[in-house]
């Protein structure tokens, strides 16, 4: 018999292991995913793992990829991550960031053909602008009505993604494009473009934004009264209001803050790597943060080296289809499996398990 | 006498921890047997045992001659052992007849089950309707539906878990009439408790376990109350000692205090009027959900109210929020220590900022001082003998005693003007309760104003300057502790909700 049994308090060493235990398990199952599919596993992970970093054939292209996929995850990761301590669900970053990107974007294309050096930092602005605003929908329900930010925030994405194809289709679309939908591309026009700051790495100002992000998040949760109240908040809801905790501001602030950082990172996408509004812009980048966030415990650290493992696996999986013929619904699979196995793992660092018959899990009394 | 239970050897052991060490004892048929014991002696481990719901380790037990281990608590029950809970398990948004049926292994149809129950209620002197809704019904009458479902299945053993901290002295005199005709009619009871006046006038045997063993046996008639404390303690009481004070100016003013509760089986408040001077305790009694949390919140600050109807040093202060009257001197510490008055998984170092970030001067511009911090948790550690290995242990790893030691603690290190302590010493032992205890007469000394809301009588017979006592979320006019008698105290907690006339 295998029982569970609550440590008196949770396991610092497992706090960190467990993510490294998933990625483990969910080499061990995608291999044998990859194997039913008729493919090597061994080749497979290490398509996945090792050809985008080391292959000298890839990594020339795959190296630079890396900050930018990672770039974006990590800064919407670390913005949800605020709002998951305090047990506030925001689901709808993929809508906070389209808004981000079209939002951002518009500003700049309403002073085509200007080349002030004013015009970028008004699209960076106009961008967390553009995803706080979206993400303010779902908080001003939520404090007021007391609707569910889950469901609100996860169906905003929806709309958010009908207004994108609405912008790349009429109010956005290049005039000069042949009448094709899309944009002008930004990243054409020095004034309003995001750049590779150092060529050959990635880096752009949005891994910047990134960085900062993360830098800052740390400091919040260990160093200041805003970070305490936001994880007194998730520990235990009625002990924070016992502290004074406004729950209300708490989640006017953490989703405003969330929605913030995911518009940032689809304006600096937009404006950068992708370079234009099209129809499908967006590429799933406010789901898979969730699994970075999780992934990286919620800690700003974590989040930082999840970011950069979901990136790999990102960029691995494109290669892997490309070069093994994996269907994309095996990667997204496989990708679904990390956050599975995390979760279950999960358990190990607030319980530990015992074999056999013993004493009960009732406490003496 | 034949027994009708016997315990023999039993032993338990968790990790870290003897529940019980070679028990043995010998329940009689028909015998009202007592166990004694502090919080953590090992009673609730044990009859737990005896339950089905703990394996026991090694010892045997022998229910009317035959061998007796239940793995379940569904063969316990089928063996004739049945049990009141100290903490009621029904639901409350379903009514009595169904909250009966769920506990039962076969239920009958609800027509006729409910027909059992009025017969059963009427018989036992245990008024019960059984189509009301439990989360209608007060404490005393939820402990009547546990009862009552007890005795439906016609039980050889009732064991009863500290049946009489949720009831009035009148409803305590009704539920010992109930056990006496039990008694009568053959059933044998294990009556858990520690409050030593009740097993005298109740229980003809007692057994007194220490630290998980066996220390003594007694005839609780023949013994007085103070040498079977000191059975329980194994050493000599502290009594908690005070000097008398002329009283000072008032602090606390509340007047037509009225909040409706946030929870809809709560109790909200109505029209609460007192005033608390430095220096005096006010102790507040009244049966578990008739108001106490929400007078907590009240002057927490979690619940708002009106501006003038709560008073500090004559200032309005009733729409102000709990860190704005933490800062003028108004304290709280609540009844529920884990999820409320701390969190669980923080260690005592954050628990420490919790309430005293204001005071304590911990936070510069939002930042926080954790140096500071430390130090303060550390000097609440110090100062009220809180047993932990450091300020970087998660509260929930603390005993019940110790956490609440650190949470009085944290906010009487806090110099507070007025200090609202919510069941300051429940589920504490006797040393730290005293301990505890102490602490807030100091406080009062020392001049502070000290509300102490608690369901313990003798604790506020014994702390109180003057008693008042809520009602269905009524307070009532208080008066001075001196010369109150139990009747009238029962009487001011709302007397025994009709039961007279059905014992009479």
């Amino acid at each position: 018999m295998i029982r569970l049994e609550k440590r008196p308090q949770p396991s610092k060493a497992w706090i960190v292991f467990t993510p490294v235990v998933a990625v483990l398990l969910t080499m061990i199952a995608g291999g044998i995913l990859f194997a039913a599919l008729g493919k090597n596993p061994f080749e497979a992970i290490r398509t996945i793992f090792w050809d985008p970093l080391f292959n000298e054939q890839f990594k020339a292209f795959s190296r630079p990829q890396l900050l930018v996929k990672a770039g974006p995850l990590i800064l919407i990761a670390i913005g949800l991550s605020l709002g998951f301590r305090a047990g506030i669900w925001n689901i709808g970053a993929e809508g906070q960031y389209i808004l981000g990107a079209i939002c951002g974007a518009g500003v700049g294309l309403a002073f085509y053909p200007s080349e002030s050096a004013w015009i970028f930092p008004l699209m960076v602005m106009a961008g967390a602008l553009g995803g706080w605003a979206w993400a303010m929908i779902p908080a001003i329900l939520k404090t007021y009505f007391n609707t569910n930010e889950i469901l609100v925030s996860l169906l905003l994405v929806y709309v958010a993604e009908q207004l994108l194809a609405s912008m790349a289709l009429g109010l956005l679309r290049n005039p000069e494009g042949g009448g094709f939908p899309g944009s002008r591309n930004l990243g054409q026009i020095d004034a309003l473009s995001n750049p590779e700051l150092i060529t050959g790495t990635g880096m752009h100002w949005g891994v910047v934004a990134a960085f900062i992000a993360v830098i800052f998040a740390y400091i919040l949760l260990n160093r200041h009264m805003l970070g305490y109240q936001i994880r007194l908040t998730g520990e235990s809801p009625r002990a924070a209001r016992f502290a004074g905790v406004k729950p209300k501001l708490l989640v006017i602030f953490c989703l405003g803050t969330s929605g913030a950082l995911a518009g940032l990172a689809g304006f600096f996408e937009v404006s950068g790597p992708a370079g234009q509004i099209s129809i499908d812009f967006n590429s799933g980048y406010g789901f898979t943060a969730i699994i970075v966030a999780f992934l990286g415990r919620l800690h700003p650290v974590g989040i930082l080296l999840a970011g950069l493992l979901m990136a790999l696996t990102y960029i691995g999986g494109e290669l892997a289809q490309f070069m093994l013929g994996l269907p994309a619904a095996a990667i997204q699979a496989f990708q679904g499996m990390l956050l599975f196995f995390l979760l279950a793992v999960d358990v190990l660092s607030n319980y530990r398990i015992r074999i056999g018959h013993g004493s009960e899990k009732t406490g003496a009394a | 006498m034949t027994p009708l239970l016997t315990i023999n050897g039993l032993s338990k052991a968790y990790p870290g921890v003897i529940a019980n060490d070679d028990v043995s004892f010998d329940i009689g048929k028909g015998q009202i047997h007592a166990l004694l014991g502090e919080n953590g002696a090992g009673k609730s481990t044990l009859v737990k045992m005896i339950y089905g719901l703990v394996r026991l380790d090694s010892g045997t037990m022998t229910l009317n001659g035959t061998e007796f281990a239940p793995p379940t608590p569904h063969a316990a029950r089928s063996s004739g052992v049945a049990m009141v809970f100290q903490h009621f398990s029904l639901f409350e948004a379903l009514n009595v007849a169904e909250n009966v049926a769920l506990g039962m292994e076969d239920p009958p149809k609800q027509r006729l089950l409910a027909q059992r129950i009025r017969e059963v209620s009427e018989a036992y002197g245990l008024p019960l309707d059984p189509s009301r809704l439990v989360g209608d019904l007060s404490a005393g009458e939820r402990q009547r539906v546990e009862i009552i479902r007890c005795l439906l299945q016609d039980p050889k053993l009732l064991i009863m878990d500290e049946p009489t901290s949720v009831l009035t002295p009148q409803e305590v005199g009704i539920l010992f009439e109930t056990l006496r005709k039990l008694q009568s009619e053959g059933t044998s009871i294990l009556y858990i408790s520690h409050k030593l006046e009740e097993i005298k006038s109740l229980c003809e045997a007692a057994t007194v376990l220490r630290r998980g063993k066996v220390v003594g046996e007694c005839d609780p008639r023949a013994e007085s109350a103070r040498s079977m404390a000191e059975m329980m303690v194994g050493s000599t009481l502290h009594t908690p000692s005070r000097k008398a004070e002329a009283p000072g100016e008032v602090v606390l003013d509340l007047r037509g205090l009225s909040v409706a509760s946030s929870n809809p089986f709560g109790t909200s408040l109505k029209d609460v009027t007192i005033t608390v001077r430095a220096g005096d305790v006010l102790g507040i009694g009244g049966v578990a959900g008739n108001g106490q949390d929400e007078l907590l919140a009240a002057l927490s600050g979690e619940a708002l109210a009106t501006t003038d109807a709560v008073k500090l040093n004559d200032v309005g202060i009733g729409h102000l929020g709990p860190n704005a009257r933490r800062a003028l001197g108004l304290l709280t510490a609540p009844e529920e220590r884990l999820g409320h008055a701390a969190a669980p998984d923080m260690s005592l170092t954050e628990n420490a900022l919790l309430t005293g970030a204001i005071r304590e001067n911990l936070v510069t511009n939002g930042f926080l001082k954790w140096p500071a911090t430390r130090a303060f948790a550390e000097k609440i550690i110090a100062e009220f003998d809180v047993r932990t290995p450091g300020p970087d242990v998660a509260a929930r790893a603390l005993s019940g005693g110790n956490l609440q030691k650190f949470v009085i603690g944290r906010e009487i290190l806090q110099r507070p003007l007025c200090l609202v302590v919510n069941q300051p010493t429940w589920g504490v032992d006797a040393s730290a309760a005293a301990a505890i205890r102490q602490a807030l007469l100091d406080l009062a000394a020392g001049g502070a104003a000290v509300v102490v809301i608690s369901q313990d009588l003798d604790e506020l017979m014994e702390i109180s300057d003057s008693f008042a006592a809520l009602n269905a979320g009524r307070l009532s006019a208080p008066r001075p502790i001196k010369g109150l008698t139990v009747d009238e105290i029962g009487l001011m907690m709302g007397g025994a909700h009709d039961l007279e006339i059905s014992n009479a």
